[in-house]
């Protein structure tokens, strides 16, 4: 009974604003776009009984457009080059820290973390104020002779942009695995005449996997659906999923393939979020 | 060569936010350009009512959402934690775990479509139905927020040492007094992380509300992203050093208080 | 009448039994000491007896009455803990008072209270720090008093001596009987240490696999051990199997064993014998009550040395050699005797 009180409202609230809205997403992204309030219409209609009214159209607009698998590839490809360039600095920083004097530790780490607070528009704001034709970094070359260049808008800030404002969702597992190691081990493996980079090779190295597959996927999954930074510095003719659903939904009006979009975008992020939410389960 | 990484990691994280907090002192109109010192910005900045209507409505949301995420998430995590195999387990977990998971764009989108729904059939019911605006943002927030309480909650939790709840037991402790004395004083900082949490994860969203909200409800994210879509605007670099400054203290006051306990763990 | 009365009790836990039909007496004033290996079931009872755990069944009747269905709150019992289990997040004076404040008790009687308990244990100015600026001692100490501030009857203790250092646990246990002479309650103390269990209790009660193999005072179970278990378990015993000759004696392997009483020719039977019972004997060893054997190994112990000695037949004995003299080479033969009230009959 009195479990059942705990249970019952988070449960409740989970289903309704969790659970069936995904069912709904997947439901409308089988509706056939129509005119009208809202959009679409329903694949379930009722005529004495339940009938099915609803079409695969937009699961084949998006497998016959090669625009659509572009856009998919070209997500993909960013969400994944973000999140190797992510791990890559954030190695370095999360063995910093790990090996840092134990009072410096905490504050490290919170210097890490602090950006994220500090709002994430005002940090792509940041970006662009200083990539701009005329902008500060333009300025900088120019007094090495170099430019101006085509700096924002880019490739260059689409990549910058993300793996700012992921980086520290890198760094915090690493860390704190970094931190929780046994550091016994490493000890043992230098006794037995390891040297210091067979050590890091040997033992800190592969004992971190599994936090790296961790930091990896904590950017990948959601920079492979980012909008705002695409949007705000990427190059304005790459269309990416975040992006082309986006269009698709406020500019187009057309709700059933925004949906069928966003189905397949999870299908696709279905195995990363399985395996990281595995690798979370053991960690 | 870990404390070359550290060095740089950090200046490639704090050289942007530094620049753009000391250019916010420009009395230059194009931002990232020097002028000469002024706050002519932050009154501009105070003086725009439009952003501080939006800010204000933000706060609200995010404040509400964070309050409501907290109250249903310390409840999930609280479940997860310690109702030990349970029917339904897998579907709370895998529920209040999936905000976590999912792209912001799906996130949003199914939301919507469910408020959209809702509308329909309360229109078809009564023949009326509320408008999108703060109140689903605020709803769609606090589901996100939930998620990351029930985290934070079920971390602590699982690692609470049992003997305490036991001890009290056992000196005549009731089960509500327990909870009352022991548990709860132990779990609020992991409460209070969580609503920060939640109120932050708020403050910041603009694609989950652009989603879900109407012609009612703008924002500051919202109104900052379509400021941003046109360009920098050093009133933009003024918001940002005081969200800044703002961030910093808070977490500065919380990392004293951290380490005045960790001095006393000596 | 036994201030606790455990009957039949039974706890499982999934596949594994941890307590199987265990009987057992607490007498009021005294200190008794659960002894047994790790998974004996000697936690598990203290759980159950606390109310912490539900038995499968079986009874528990404190002075008389049945605590089935009471709650751990409702229980006049009091619990300290290994881990001491003291509240992070108050000071040591309301860690002490927090059970008397759960019997409402006036402000001032409280204040009283807890007073005269941290003076007991010399805590009288730690009273407004917290548990982490103390020393493992004197968290210790400040676990004790909480259990002991309400008063209970029944005092049960879980390896109240392992998280501390060596040095510290042997003082700390005078203390901890001390108090209990003082109290007047019963103690029950979970121990994995044979030492410290025939050093402070009053009786000690060996489990081994959920049961009760032997209950006693001390000397009663190192003399005269009813097991296997609990004869290897104090002071590891030699244990020696063999049979009951036609003449009474027990033939087991090189040894030939004359017991004081005899037993039933044909039976087969167990023979306990303490390492500091056996002597070093000049000239031959004895035809009865005596072996011949070569040394292998010597480890020195500070008051004297252990010998493993091997026997004709593969079998090894271990011998206590008492230090002043100098002890012999290994690889020496040896003739070794013992008298026949060093032999224990065990039952299993």
């Amino acid at each position: 009974m009195q479990r059942l009180l705990i249970l019952l409202p988070p449960l409740g609230w989970l289903l309704l604003l969790v659970a069936a809205p995904l069912l709904i997403l997947g439901l409308i992204a089988f509706a056939e776009a129509g005119p009208g309030v809202p959009p679409f219409i329903p694949p379930l209609g009722w005529a004495g009984g339940p009938v099915w009214q609803g079409s695969t159209e937009s699961f084949g607009t998006l497998l016959a457009d090669p625009y659509y698998l572009e856009a998919f590839l070209r997500s993909l490809f960013t969400a994944f080059v973000t999140a190797a360039l992510c791990l890559l600095l954030a190695y370095p920083m999360a063995l910093g820290i790990a090996g840092a004097r134990p009072s410096w530790r905490l504050p490290l780490l919170l210097l890490v973390l602090l950006p994220f607070w500090t709002g994430f528009l005002p940090r792509l704001g940041a970006w662009i104020g200083l990539l701009r034709d005329g902008g500060w970094v333009n300025g900088v070359l120019g007094l090495a002779g170099v430019g101006p260049l085509r700096l924002l808008y880019s490739d260059l800030a689409l990549h910058l942009g993300m793996v700012h404002a992921y980086l520290p969702f890198a760094v915090l597992p690493l860390a704190t695995t970094l931190l929780r190691r046994d550091r016994s081990l490493e000890e043992a493996a230098a006794d037995l005449g390891a040297t210091p980079f067979t050590v890091f090779r040997s033992v800190t190295l592969p004992l971190s996997l599994p936090a790296a597959a961790s930091a990896f996927l904590l950017v990948f999954i959601p920079a492979a659906g980012e909008f705002v930074i695409p949007e705000l510095l990427g190059p304005p003719e790459a269309q990416m999923v975040g992006r082309v659903l986006w269009g698709e939904f406020f500019q187009n009006r057309d709700w059933p393939l925004a949906a069928a979009l966003a189905l397949a975008l999870l299908v696709l992020l279905l195995p990363s979020i399985l395996f990281f939410q595995r690798l979370g389960r053991r960690g | 060569m870990r404390r070359i990484g550290l060095a740089f990691g950090l200046l490639f994280l704090w050289a942007p936010i530094l620049l753009m907090v000391l250019y916010a002192f420009s009395a230059d109109r194009i931002p990232f350009q020097w002028g000469g010192w002024s706050l002519r910005w932050f009154a501009a900045l105070a003086a725009n009512e439009r952003m501080r209507e939006a800010a204000f409505l933000s706060l609200r949301i995010a404040a509400g959402a964070a309050t409501l995420a907290m109250l249903l998430g310390s409840l999930a995590g609280w479940a997860l934690a310690r109702f030990g195999p349970f029917t339904g387990r897998t579907l709370l977990g895998g529920l209040a775990g999936a905000p976590l998971v999912l792209p912001e764009v799906v996130t949003g989108l199914s939301l919507l479509l469910l408020f959209v729904l809702a509308q329909g059939a309360l229109e078809a019911w009564l023949g009326w139905a509320p408008g999108r605006g703060a109140a689903t943002i605020l709803l769609a927030h606090a589901t996100i927020g939930l998620a990351y309480v029930a985290v934070v909650v079920q971390a602590r939790l699982a690692t609470l040492d049992p003997s305490l709840e036991e001890a009290a037991a056992g000196l005549g402790a009731g089960p509500f007094t327990i909870f009352r004395t022991v548990t709860l004083p132990l779990i609020a900082p992991s409460l209070a992380a969580g609503w920060l949490l939640a109120f932050t994860l708020s403050l910041d969203d603009v694609v989950v509300a652009s989603f879900v909200s109407g012609p009612a409800g703008t924002t500051l994210p919202m109104l900052v992203f379509s400021a941003l879509k046109v360009g920098l605007t050093p009133e933009v670099n003024a918001l940002a050093a005081l969200v800044l400054a703002v961030a910093a203290l808070a977490v500065g006051g919380a990392g004293l208080i951290l380490a005045r306990r960790a001095n006393g763990a000596g | 009448m036994a201030l606790l009365t455990v009957r039949g009790l039974t706890k499982r836990f999934g596949a594994a039994l941890a307590l199987d039909g265990l009987d057992l007496e607490v007498r009021p004033d005294e200190v008794l000491a659960l002894l047994g290996g790790s998974g004996s079931g000697k936690s598990t009872l203290l759980r159950l007896v606390a109310g912490f755990e539900v038995p499968d069944s079986g009874r528990m009747l404190l002075e008389g009455r049945d605590l089935a269905g009471l709650p751990p709150h409702a229980r006049p019992v009091g619990m300290m803990f290994q881990s001491y289990a003291l509240f992070p997040h108050l000071t040591v004076f309301d860690n002490v008072a927090y059970g008397l404040r759960r019997e409402r008790m006036p402000r001032a009687e409280i204040g009283r209270r807890v007073g005269e308990a941290l003076a007991m244990v010399g805590l009288e100015a730690m009273a407004g720090r917290k548990p982490h600026q103390l020393s493992g001692g004197q968290r210790q100490r400040v676990a004790l008093v909480r259990s002991l501030v309400k008063r209970p009857r029944l005092l049960l203790l879980d390896e109240p001596l392992a998280a501390l250092d060596a040095g510290l646990r042997e003082r700390t246990g005078l203390e901890l009987r001390a108090m209990q002479r003082r109290t007047g309650a019963g103690f029950v103390m979970v121990t994995h240490d044979q030492a410290e269990a025939l050093a402070l209790a009053d009786r000690i009660a060996v489990l081994d696999g959920g049961r009760l193999a032997q209950c006693g005072p001390p000397a009663e179970l190192y003399e005269r051990p009813a097991t296997r278990f609990v004869a290897r378990f104090l002071g590891a015993a030699n244990v020696l199997e063999g049979k009951v000759g036609t003449d009474g004696a027990v033939e087991a392997g090189a040894c030939r064993l004359a017991l004081p009483h005899g037993a039933a020719p044909g039976e087969a039977l167990a023979v306990a014998l303490r390492p500091e019972r056996i002597r070093l004997l000049p000239g031959a060893p004895p035809m009865a009550n005596g072996v011949g054997g070569v040394l292998r190994d010597l480890a020195y112990r500070g008051d004297g040395w252990m010998a493993l000695v091997a026997l004709p037949d593969g079998a090894e004995l271990r011998v206590a050699l008492p230090a002043g003299a100098a002890p012999p080479e290994p690889g020496s033969r040896l003739a070794l005797g013992w008298p026949a009230e060093a032999l224990v009959a065990l039952r299993a």
